[in-house]
């Protein structure tokens, strides 16, 4: 019940005039942005971040989350129509999507995505209501040797499940790493890694720099280079009277939804894994257990309803470690969770002590921004129909104009917008050879964590390793890490063993 | 792309091993009683840089990755003549904020951009070109109080904050 009136409390903060302005306009913004294609939740809040320094840190995270929610909706309504996924997180929505549309069902195509991201958003969110003060609790027990094991598990996650390369993950956590160690070291204060002797790194690199230059100008780069510019888009037939008919047509689809909806919040949870892995997990057993998997991939509506409402109860679920433990679970998170140690709100358990209006004002907020996005995405599509239309030659300059002044608001230095430029390119260039850039965005928001638990860490173990293993909560969580770092080699030396005993049979 | 992925993986060697030197300009061993020193977080790290750059390169030998396999160009000439007009546009316009600042820049970018990449009409070009920099002006030095660098035209904004700031 003490969770009831906190969440009044933050319904009140939530429906403050700025507040629920921000909502409003977050979620259409986030629309607009996870609509267009090549642009998703991340690239749109790490775009923006630099702009909300105009409002208090409460209202400036209230709005990034509306935004983070918008553009889950949106994704879906380019992968519909144009069959090209609005951001990473609706890919699966294209496979049963797409064929929806080209069959003259995109109106009940974008009325189920709609619908799922509903009812994906509203269960995680409740969840997350439940989960989120006892897991704050359990956390304020925990010291700098928990917090490594913390650190180490979500990068532990990419290697374990990311699905991407190995040595190109590590590779890319090695280097977010050692760039989040540039400028001046944080126990002894001398400087370290100064490049050239160039003045500006001595204030080390902000990590939206590295955000912007590869969520932003690289991939700019990338949508330019794939789309070519051609795009085809599908005639949508809609009225307010179509639209009532489809969602009660999505009855049948319930339970797709609600078990889409649990699964996308408890992978949402994990770090590193996040919507898009989250989303595809809910397709694949949403066509495992049909009655009628051949219809899958051919223009299913169960199979727009489960990424869907996975994808949106993921980007929740991976609030809560974001919260709780101030270990992000998205790459969206970890931008969020850079501004937020930015504006003084360091998350971690204790910010559901210091700063509690904060922290349910956000988790009302969360629920408005649901309701809002649910009621204008079905109101206005044809609005982010005629945005999908306009030519993306106008759009892209002015994303790298709002790059540049991003890149440059932090730290009001010309040497991050430079810097910003140089990681836009090679980010670009790398993930043209599968360099997922993911990891090195999570690694440089957490690398002073990790060095900082770490090296207090040992010093209160005065320089035993051991202090990570022997205490109940850390050791736990090392073992899990390890565990998954190490799962990777273990499917190789059982495929290698699989591939000698079929060319030597016993 | 088999070149492309070599030849990057020998870059990224090379700049671990770069890395590796500049870390070492501070302890990168262990200080007895305190833990390790200030230069070996970044030291390890880049020595597993190499590693993984090694891994790269070894199974770029066996074959045994996508990219090392793949024989379509890394860049067809299309792209590379859009990656180079798009990255090359982009660093002269930073290279002029430095001179001339923002609001000469930005326009210059937003003109370049529209006329050559997406061969727009000259009104819908002027428009932009005329409201980014209003719109930046207002947002950034009148709300959020950000200057943005003006370079030499610093002088010609001066009756502009006598009015607004």
């Amino acid at each position: 019940m003490e969770i009831l009136s906190f969440l009044l409390d933050g319904f009140a903060l939530a429906f403050e005039p700025l507040n629920l302005g921000l909502v409003i306009l977050g979620v259409i913004l986030g629309l607009f942005i996870g609509a267009m294609p090549g642009l998703g939740s991340v690239n749109g809040v790490a775009i923006l971040l630099p702009m909300t320094y105009l409002v208090p840190p409460t209202s400036a995270v209230i709005f990034l989350g509306a935004i983070y929610y918008g553009a889950m909706y949106g994704g879906a309504i380019s992968s519909i129509m144009l069959g090209i996924p609005g951001a990473s997180t609706a890919v699966a929505t294209t496979f049963d999507g797409r064929p929806m549309a080209l069959k003259g069902k995109g109106d009940l195509a974008l009325v189920a995505a709609a619908t799922a991201s509903f009812v994906g958003g509203s269960i995680s969110v409740v969840l997350f209501t439940l989960f989120a003060p006892p897991l704050a609790d359990v956390a304020l027990a925990f010291s700098a040797p928990e917090d490594f094991a913390l650190m180490l598990l979500a990068f532990a996650t990419f290697i374990g499940l990311g699905g991407d390369d190995i040595p190109k993950t590590f590779f890319s956590i090695f280097i977010g790493l050692v760039l989040s160690t540039v400028g001046l070291d944080i126990i002894s204060g001398e400087p370290r890694l100064i490049f050239m002797g160039l003045p500006g790194f001595m204030h080390g690199i902000n990590f939206l720099v590295l955000a912007i230059g590869i969520y932003g100008i690289g991939e700019m780069l990338w949508t330019i280079e794939t789309t070519k510019g051609t795009m085809e888009i599908t005639h949508a037939n809609i009225t307010f009277r179509r639209i009532g008919k489809a969602i009660l047509s999505l009855k049948s689809g319930i339970k797709t939804m609600v078990m889409s909806s649990f699964l996308g919040y408890f992978v949402g949870i994990l770090p590193a894994a996040g919507a898009t892995p989250g989303a595809l997990m809910a397709y694949g057993i949403a066509k495992g257990t049909s009655k009628d998997p051949e219809s899958f991939g051919k223009g299913n509506v169960k199979g727009v309803l489960a990424p869907e409402a996975a994808n949106n109860a993921a980007s929740t679920g991976s609030m809560l470690p974001m919260l709780t433990l101030g270990i992000p679970g998205s790459p969206t998170t970890a931008i969020l969770l850079g501004g937020m140690v930015i504006w003084g709100l360091d998350p971690g358990p204790m910010l559901f002590v210091e700063h509690k209006e904060f922290v349910w004002g956000l988790i009302a907020s969360l629920y408005a921004a649901n309701f809002f996005a649910l009621v204008i995405n079905l109101s206005f599509i044809p609005m982010f129909l005629w945005v999908l239309r306009m030519p993306f030659t106008i759009l892209a300059p002015i994303i790298f104009v709002l790059c540049i002044i991003g890149g440059y608001a932090p730290t009001q230095d010309m040497h991050d917008v430079w810097l910003m430029l140089v990681f836009g390119v090679v980010g670009y260039l790398m993930r043209k050879l599968d360099y997922p850039m993911a990891p090195a965005v999570l690694a440089i928001v957490l690398g002073p964590l990790a060095e900082t638990s770490m090296r207090q860490s040992l010093l209160m173990s005065s320089g035993s390793f051991e202090i990570f293993f022997f205490r109940p909560i850390s050791g736990t969580i090392m073992v899990i890490a390890i565990f998954l770092l190490i799962l990777p080699l273990l499917h190789s030396f059982n495929r290698m063993m699989r591939h000698r005993a079929s060319r030597w049979p016993l | 792309m088999r070149r492309a992925e070599l030849l990057m993986a020998a870059v990224l060697a090379a700049f671990s091993i770069y890395l590796m030197w500049k870390s070492a300009e501070l302890p990168v061993g262990w200080i007895p009683g305190e833990g390790p020193g200030g230069g070996a977080f970044p030291f390890w790290l880049a020595v597993g840089m190499l590693v993984c750059t090694i891994l790269i390169i070894i199974r770029w030998f066996r074959r045994a990755d996508e990219p090392a396999r793949s024989t379509d160009a890394y860049m067809d000439e299309h792209a590379l003549v859009l990656f180079a007009l798009v990255a090359g546009s982009l660093a002269v316009t930073i290279g002029i904020i430095e001179v001339a600042g923002v609001y000469v820049a930005i326009p210059l970018f937003l003109i370049f951009y529209l006329r050559v990449m997406g061969k727009h009409h000259w009104a819908l070009i002027g428009s932009i070109a005329v409201a980014t920099p209003v719109i930046l002006f207002f947002f950034f030095e009148i709300a959020l109080k950000i200057t943005l660098p003006k370079g030499i035209t610093e002088t010609w904004f001066y009756p502009l904050y006598a009015m607004f700031l």
